[in-house]
């Protein structure tokens, strides 16, 4: 671990112990400065704290927020609610794979410059199906949206209108 | 709000903007001021923004209120503005082509709203429109006026029960965390999904009702649980919250009285158990979001082994209203031991989709028709999810029962948390269980085996019928699995986990049995029991099904049929999608 990550790391940790936060709130801290939570993060501050490495990863894997990889520049979450999916947020998720040119398990493109992600339900049922691009709704979406609205986005270029 | 002023409001809850209300209202801005609207008309003139009005399939809505009488225009976009502007705003003539049509009266007319009726009216953000329509009104009453006591007893002769899970009395329950022992207590509102639109609308309702709830208990500290990623939600809640601050509703010696109350946001992440109330504690206090063996009930053991009360927002929107107008005029809402009204999203296949609020009772035969407008495309109806994910199925055969807690829990449902999902002869009722099962799999907290096995085991076996490989043993497994998990899990979530298969199997058994001993799908969404072929006659050989093909699975020479090859189709359905002339047959 280089100096810089390490000053961080020690900035954050004051923060935690001035305001005698938790666990959630210390790794939500973490992702929110480095996109992700690095197992070399836990380990440092499982040993400055005294606490288990595991109760760290307990509570990481628990919550689908919590990432252990990089996340990418932007984020296109496909919601996935009830209401979405008889609307056909399958189709919706696939075209944003192939537009991301994502394969198997991968959610992040190589450049970094896309994370996909499912949502349970956004509560947006009314409009739906919807994609969430960063923190912009988008309703009644087909998958001909979703491409434009991906590759348009990753271009800027003009794919004609949404 | 001067009587005379010109008011244009602009819809601007998630649908509205999603739909580009910003843009919308920008634009509206911009032309008022370009055009100089406020010195032709002699009167003030500020489009403002409002909260979600329900008519989600319309948005941008926008309200032009002139001379007291209100034009609602429907599909606005930005290029529509400047006309408004100019023809009616300053000309007086409003664009009739624009407005909306019978259906929007349709679908407002049987509602009741009283949580949602400022929604839609006021500036979501100026806490001034809030108090302008008597906000905090109801928690100035309570605190200066009443004793905890009074203010416990007028919820409890509402009759209000929790519109979060299990319908609980709110009333009984803070009599027994105000009767606690102990000196620190704490109030908690939890906002989820479907209380998006309340937060986005009308956040301060939440926070008055949490801050009579606070008083109520004797709780000195309250917390606004809400899902990180609703950033509108949060972030008109923070305004609200810091305007409350800043008014004196909320902190140090309220109304003079030296009450204390002190109110902060408790992000949680998105996960379905944490709306269980004991999972929801874990989380606010750090840890994994496993539900705690009750007893002790939260009422005397909750966050941090304090006294503690929780509530959803809905339950807490009411709370001024009940304190306002009184316990006896809300229990005249709704049906005997069901009281007041109730806010969902009408979503699926239905005509109107949107938010709504009914007086509890109403049958499901008025929600969908009366209000929604039908089904979609003049489909035939097959039944309502409601509930949410361990809701139920309610079949077209009880169309006439009342939306409530008892009708409801009779046919193994539950209220919840307020989605209701219209299915029509299209979708699949076993695809549709799976769907609902594989959720309850992915949220289940794994801490107790029945739910942990449970909902695996289910979910395996609603994907081998899916697939065509089921065997009629397989529906008295899940029958005795359901049993088990029922009776057994620790708790709401793994007990009403079931609810989405045996409401099905109770009421679609048919449907079942034709995946099971006929391999087929009678809705043909289940891929593995359907196949693609062309019907010759209808043929056109135009070639649109073979380019939209992903798999170059069909052939054929111009002016000859086209063929679709059974072993190269992925039964991606483009070409059925593709075909103008309805000659791709799904089977």
């Amino acid at each position: 671990m280089n100096e810089t990550t390490e000053r961080v790391l020690n900035k954050l940790l004051d923060q935690h112990r001035r305001e005698q936060g938790n666990l959630i709130s210390l790794l939500q801290r973490i992702q929110d400065t480095f996109g992700h939570i690095a197992e070399e993060y836990v380990d440092w501050f499982a040993e400055k704290l005294d606490v288990p490495a595991s109760k760290f990863f307990g509570v990481i894997t628990f919550y689908p927020k919590f990432r252990t990889r990089p996340m990418g520049k932007n984020t296109i979450t496909v919601c996935c609610g009830a209401a979405c999916h008889i609307k056909g947020a399958d189709k919706l998720l696939d075209a944003a794979k192939e537009a991301l040119g994502l394969t198997g398990d991968e959610d992040t493109t190589k450049d970094l410059a896309f994370t996909l992600q499912k949502a349970t339900c956004i509560g947006a049922c009314s409009v739906a199906p919807v994609v969430i691009l960063n923190k912009q709704v988008h309703s009644a979406m087909d998958p001909v949206k979703v491409t434009k609205l991906v590759k348009g986005y990753e271009r800027e270029e003009f794919l004609g209108y949404l | 709000m001067a009587n005379d002023s010109i008011e244009i409001k602009v819809c601007l809850g998630t649908s509205g903007s999603a739909a580009g209300g910003e843009e919308v209202l920008r634009l509206f801005k911009h032309h008022v001021q370009e055009q100089g609207v406020e010195a032709r008309v002699g009167r003030r003139c500020s489009p403002s923004k409002v909260g979600c009005r329900g008519f989600c399939s319309k948005d941008v809505l926008v309200d032009v209120i002139l001379d007291g009488s209100k034009t609602t225009y429907q599909l606005v976009t930005p290029n529509m503005v400047e006309r408004i502007v100019l023809e009616h705003v300053i000309d007086g003539k409003p664009i009739a082509e624009w407005t909306v049509k019978e259906e929007y009266a349709s679908f407002h007319a049987k509602q009741h709203k009283i949580v949602l009726g400022p929604c839609g009216e006021i500036d979501p953000e100026s806490i001034d429109d809030y108090i302008a329509m008597r906000g905090y009104r109801a928690a100035r009453k309570a605190i200066t006026q009443m004793k905890p006591e009074e203010v416990i007893g007028q919820v409890i002769t509402s009759g209000l029960r929790g519109r979060g899970g299990s319908g609980f009395g709110t009333g009984e329950k803070w009599r027994v965390c105000r009767g606690a022992p102990g000196d620190v207590k704490y109030a908690v509102c939890n906002i989820g999904e479907v209380n998006r639109p309340l937060a986005e609308g009308n956040p301060h309702a939440i926070i008055e009702g949490l801050l009579v709830g606070g008083y109520a208990i004797g709780a000195a500290k309250g917390f606004l649980y809400i899902r990180e990623r609703y950033h509108r939600s949060v972030e008109r809640l923070s305004i609200a919250l810091e305007q409350a601050r800043e008014r004196g509703f909320v902190g140090r010696n309220i109304f003079g009285t030296g009450f204390d109350f002190e109110m902060e946001f408790s992000f949680g992440t998105e996960a379905f158990i944490c709306g269980e109330e004991t999972a929801l504690m874990e989380s606010i206090e750090g840890k994994r979001a496993m539900p705690r063996v009750r007893p002790p009930f939260p009422a005397y053991a909750g966050l941090w082994g304090r006294p503690t009360v929780i509530n959803n927002a809905e339950t807490f929107s009411n709370i001024p209203l009940i304190i306002g107008m009184g316990g006896e005029w809300f229990s005249k809402i709704g049906t005997a031991t069901s009281k007041g009204t109730k806010v969902f999203t009408l979503s699926g296949k239905v005509r109107n989709n949107g938010l709504v609020e009914i007086p509890m009772g109403m049958p499901f035969r008025e929600i969908v028709y009366g209000i929604g407008g039908g089904i979609e495309g003049d489909k035939t109806l097959k039944g309502i999810q409601v509930g949410g994910p361990s809701g139920g199925i309610i079949p077209t055969s009880m169309l006439d029962m009342g939306l409530d807690y008892e009708h409801l829990a009779r046919v193994g449902s539950i209220v919840g948390s307020g989605g209701m999902v219209v299915f029509d002869e299209d979708d699949c009722i076993v695809n549709v269980a799976k769907f609902y099962l594989e959720f309850l799999q992915r949220e289940s907290c794994g801490k107790c085996v029945p739910c942990r096995i449970g909902t695996k085991r289910m979910s395996e076996l609603l994907t081998k019928i899916t697939e065509g490989k089921g065997e009629e043993n397989d529906l008295r497994t899940m029958e005795r699995l359901a049993g088990v998990m029922a009776t057994t899990s620790l708790c709401g979530l793994g007990r009403t986990a079931p609810n989405p298969f045996l409401t099905s199997f109770n009421h679609f058994r048919d449907e079942y049995l034709a995946h099971i001993r006929e391999k087929k799908c009678p809705a043909g969404v289940c891929t593995a029991l359907i196949t693609f072929s062309v019907l010759a006659e209808k043929c056109k050989a135009c070639g649109l099904c073979k380019r939209a093909c992903p798999a170059g699975a069909i052939t054929g020479a111009p002016k000859q049929p086209h063929v679709i090859d059974p072993e190269k189709c992925v039964k991606c359905g483009a070409c059925y999608r593709a075909c103008k002339f309805k000659a791709i047959k799904k089977a």
